[in-house]
């Protein structure tokens, strides 16, 4: 009895103990809730306040350009696609191999998903397929429970209408790279694209609008509960081009079988109206990936279809130069215009002997009929009275070794030398004959077409510094330089101004012209001036002078030379002003003056000051949307 | 006085045990799986499907589970206690050979669709298993190191069991209720601390034998933030679920952290979280009051009983449910590594729920029959 007394006191005692140290320990355990809940809980609410909300951006669809009839040259088109998210999957192969069962995938596809699952965080969607026709979607959607971490869902690409005749001045978008993340979120967003060439780079911010938001209240898996709130963004803004889509195109076709740059500006203010790089390239295939194999193509080809030739190919001006030598030696006074000098076909400086194209010579000659005929030894003698320092700074009034004001990246400045630029990089004094080689536009100097195009719109234009520029209208605003009045004058007198028309009106207008042959026909109504240029390639060698110049057809294609022309019209009242390169053409006259010809004939053409009806949309989206698929 | 003595040795009517059942503690049970159905019907969205309804079946059955057991005599119950024991051995070795792997560990018995986590039934069976050794003995015999041994082995057998499925916690809480019912039945304070010293010298020797997955539990737990998205990613939600509550909570079917999915298993082991989140510190604070009345209530019944394997079985059952409440709620807390341990009777999970209330049917008994002569027991007053 005792024993068991004392036992059951023991007991007692014990789950006595027992009950208080649960009571503590469910004590304990409440303080420490306390202290969560209560002291902390400012902290923890806020942490899952970030935990449920999401804030996802929308991408804005992308600004059009449009030429300067409103019709578009890049616009959007819907694009449905599937993306994976590599967290929502357990096994991404698993997942892809699924997927290349219902809808077809490339090797180049694979690679790329591979690569941008590399490169990307696992929440972040990663494009699979895009452009997927309805059906396809169809399957996905019906399959979808198979397909864990597959998303589908509507994008927008990138359409060009106007294909390979736009391609260099409307550039191209491309997936961004590294080097494109400009803390702009919205560049990590799947699909997104910028602009990577041309006027899609220089407007690319414009285009690109501004990405709206929404906050989205998510679980942990990331599925989208409801939407809180959402902030629409700035839609990319539409920008009217200076262009004209079917001159564009026209000047396109007509290159298309050359190596090749065209420009046509609009003296009066500068608007590019066409420009022209031949060969060229298919803009939208940037938009999915170039292959290995395009890309090799594209940079081996030695006609260098990705390079604008147009502002990025550099040449020697050749005889379209000579207007700026004479208007250097005229406000020097180093000749007037009536004033002739005899053309022997051979000028001879010490020991040196500097030849005229023409081999008999031109006899005398003053200035007018020196540009018409295009003497080379009138314009040695006027070169060496002006000196290449009064010649460069004529240049540079004209535009020549300046950088372009263009909008277009990658626009070059060319080189037009002086003394102290020969010093300075060769270490060297210059040489008198540098500077007769000069006055007929070949030495060191070099120019694009576009600068020859600016040079030709300033000498026109009664002498208005105009820049070439694109860019008409931004979301609607006309932006400033359409006027004339808005640029500065160069200083040039008007009496010289108008001998330099009247000269190349002579070139292309009168039987002894060097681009007689490549007046407008009749059914213009207008007359065009302009003035030839044929640049070596390589030097003649004497050898070659003494067998007699060989045709240029019959040198192997790279040794031929380049051929220019430069030519406003109507010479009476110039509107229109452009440049024509065609590399290794052989002759000025024989090659790019016809295709100058036709150009500014179709420019007149569809102006629309000299016509009643404004012209037809030549562009067909649906045509061009046919042969994407 | 005699007659009533004669009476119940002699047994008790069925009508005489359903009345002498504590029906005030049914009545709490009842509360506390009120609160688990509520919580439950929350967590899918206010919707008695998938869980809620399942579990106010599960315990209705339960209940009657324990009714029918707590008007077994507890004198049957003393005699199987051994052959009981086996059983819950057999069972243990069954799932370690046939078990079905679930998460990382054989726990579960199939028993023709109804799942059976044996190392939950073997807590109990382990309790009336010591009860039955202890209940006759005096605390002279009690203080006899060689006493102690058998029990002993009883305990580390069933605890080697499931530490190998692998369960570590689980096994520390086999270990601790073992230790509880040593504790109750007298055994001196020291050896206790002997053990304890013992076990704090074998912790290195015994990680180096642990699994990966157990060493990451504990080195999370040391530093949950270490490793966000991995195994702490549990905890860390979970204390933010807690947080995010405060004081009133956000309200019924309102706890973002749960019902957006960013709380993992809230139905089961995280579901005090959830109520922490949706009710705040004050529901909270209520359950687990609810919680320890249950725990007391277990210990009164444990005191009233005048035979010391009844009050032993009532001591060991009550801890045993009182280790589940504190470790599911620390754990909860980030304050011991999660270790898969359900809240009990609010948890989703027909195993833990149905194992629960056949401690309490077997807690029930000890409380009806709490006057009955044990032969061989020392004579009680």
């Amino acid at each position: 009895m005792r024993r068991e007394r004392s036992r059951r006191a023991v007991f007692t005692r014990r789950i006595l103990l027992v009950g208080a140290a649960k009571t503590a320990v469910m004590a304990a355990l409440a303080a420490r809730l306390y202290h969560l809940q209560v002291v902390e809980g400012e902290r923890y609410r806020t942490l899952a306040d970030e935990n449920r909300i999401s804030v996802r951006l929308i991408p804005p669809p992308r600004g059009r350009l449009l030429d300067r009839f409103g019709e578009p040259i890049a616009a959007n088109r819907l694009n449905w696609r599937a993306m994976l998210v590599a967290e929502r999957t357990d096994d991404v192969g698993a997942t892809l191999a699924t997927f290349a069962r219902i809808v077809p995938l490339s090797e180049a596809d694979r690679a790329r998903i591979e690569r941008d699952l590399r490169r990307r965080r696992r929440f972040v969607p990663v494009v699979v397929r895009d452009h997927l026709a309805w059906e396809e979607m169809a399957r996905l959607e019906v399959n979808a429970p198979d397909l864990p971490g597959i998303l589908t869902d509507v994008g927008q690409s990138r359409i060009y209408p106007g294909g390979e005749a736009f391609a260099h001045v409307v550039g191209y978008v491309a997936p961004p790279a590294e080097a494109d993340l400009d803390g702009d979120p919205m560049l990590e967003l799947p699909g997104i694209r910028v602009g990577r060439a041309g006027l899609e780079r220089a407007h690319d911010r414009t285009l690109r609008g501004r990405a709206g938001s929404v906050r989205l209240e998510v679980n942990a898996v990331g599925r989208v509960i409801r939407e809180l709130a959402r902030e629409e963004g700035t839609p990319g803004q539409d920008i009217t081009t200076s262009l004209d889509a079917g001159l564009q195109q026209f000047a396109a076709k007509r290159i298309a079988a050359e190596s090749a740059a065209a420009i046509v500006l609009d003296a009066r203010n500068g608007e590019v109206m066409a420009m022209v790089s031949s060969p060229s390239f298919d803009p939208s295939l940037f938009d999915s990936g170039v292959s290995a194999a395009q890309w090799r193509e594209w940079t081996t080809n030695r006609r260098a279809p990705l390079i604008n030739k147009a502002i990025a190919g550099l040449y020697a001006p050749g005889s379209t130069f000579k207007m700026v030598v004479a208007l250097a030696a005229l406000e020097a006074r180093a000749v007037t215009p009536g004033e002739r000098i005899f053309c022997a076909g051979l000028t001879e400086l010490g020991d040196a002997k500097f030849h005229c194209w023409r081999r008999g010579g031109h006899g005398w000659l003053d200035l007018r009929e020196a540009i018409k005929q295009s003497c080379d030894c009138y314009f040695y003698e006027v070169a060496k009275r002006t000196g290449i320092d009064r010649i460069a700074a004529m240049s540079n009034r004209f535009g020549l070794g300046v950088e372009p004001g263009i909008e277009l990246p990658g626009a070059r400045a060319g080189l037009v030398p002086t003394r102290a630029w020969k010093r300075a990089t060769h270490g060297v004094a210059w040489q008198q004959g540098e500077t007769l080689v000069h006055g007929i536009g070949q030495g060191f100097i070099q120019a694009t077409p576009l600068q020859l195009a600016v040079m030709t719109a300033r000498m026109v234009n009664g002498g208005r510094a105009i820049e070439p520029h694109l860019t008409r209208a931004v979301g609607g605003q006309i932006v400033r330089g359409a006027k004339p009045d808005d640029w500065p004058l160069i200083g040039v007198p008007e009496a010289h101004l108008r001998l330099m028309r009247d000269a190349m009106g002579g070139v292309v207008n009168e039987r002894a012209g060097t681009a007689w042959a490549s007046r407008l026909p009749p059914e213009v109504g207008a007359a065009m001036g302009g003035k030839t240029g044929t640049t070596q390639v390589r030097r003649i060698t004497l050898a070659e002078r003494e067998r007699g110049l060989r045709r240029q057809q019959d040198l192997p294609y790279e040794w031929r030379h380049h051929a220019l022309f430069v030519g406003f019209a109507p010479v009476e009242n110039p509107v229109y002003v452009c440049a024509v390169i065609i590399e290794h053409g052989g002759g000025g006259s024989a090659a790019a003056a016809p295709v100058a010809r036709d150009i500014m004939a179709e420019t007149l053409l569809r102006d629309p000051a000299r016509r009643d009806t404004t012209p037809a949309p030549s562009l067909r989206i649906a045509a061009a949307e046919q042969r994407e698929r | 006085m005699m007659e009533r003595r004669l009476a119940r040795e002699r047994g008790m009517t069925l009508a005489e045990k359903l009345g002498a059942v504590s029906w005030t503690f049914v009545l709490l049970l009842g509360l506390i799986a009120g609160v688990g159905y509520a919580m439950l019907y929350s967590a899918a969205g206010l919707n008695p499907e998938p869980w809620a309804f399942r579990h106010g079946l599960r315990f209705g059955f339960g209940l009657l589970l324990m009714i029918g057991i707590a008007i077994v005599d507890i004198r049957i119950i003393l005699r199987l206690a051994w052959p009981l024991y086996a059983v819950g051995i057999v069972l243990l070795v069954l799932v370690a050979l046939h078990g079905q792997v679930g998460k990382g560990a054989q726990r579960w018995l199939d028993l023709g669709g109804f799942q059976l986590q044996p190392s939950e039934l073997m807590k109990i069976l382990l309790v009336i298993a010591l009860a039955r050794w202890f209940h006759r003995a005096s605390l002279e015999r009690v203080g006899n190191p060689l006493f102690l041994i058998p029990p002993l082995i009883a305990v580390l057998i069933p605890a080697g069991l499931v530490l190998r499925q692998p369960n570590l916690g689980n096994a520390v809480i086999t270990l601790t209720l073992g230790g509880a019912v040593f504790f109750a039945a007298g055994v001196r304070w020291w050896k206790f601390v002997a053990v304890i010293a013992a076990a704090v010298v074998a912790a290195p020797i015994v990680y180096e034998r642990l699994h990966d997955y157990q060493r990451q539990r504990i080195l999370t737990f040391l530093d949950p933030e270490s490793d966000p998205l991995g195994a702490g990613y549990h905890v860390i939600q979970s204390k933010i679920a807690l947080g995010a509550g405060g004081m009133f909570g956000r309200g019924f079917g309102q706890g973002t952290q749960s019902q957006l999915n960013f709380l993992p298993e809230k139905q089961t082991d995280f579901i005090f979280t959830m109520l922490a989140e949706e009710w705040g510190f004050v529901g909270a604070a209520a359950v687990m009051g609810l919680m320890l009345v249950a725990m007391l209530y277990g210990l009164a019944i444990a005191l009233a009983c005048r035979h010391q394997f009844g009050r032993l079985v009532a001591a060991g059952i009550t801890v045993n449910f009182a280790l589940y409440v504190s470790v599911n709620i620390a754990m909860v807390m980030g304050m011991i590594p999660v270790g898969g341990v359900p809240l009990p009777l609010v948890s989703h999970g027909g195993s833990a729920m149905i194992t629960v209330l056949i401690g309490f049917g077997v807690l029930m008994s000890v409380h009806v029959h709490r006057s009955v002569e044990i032969e061989g027991e020392l004579a009680g007053g």
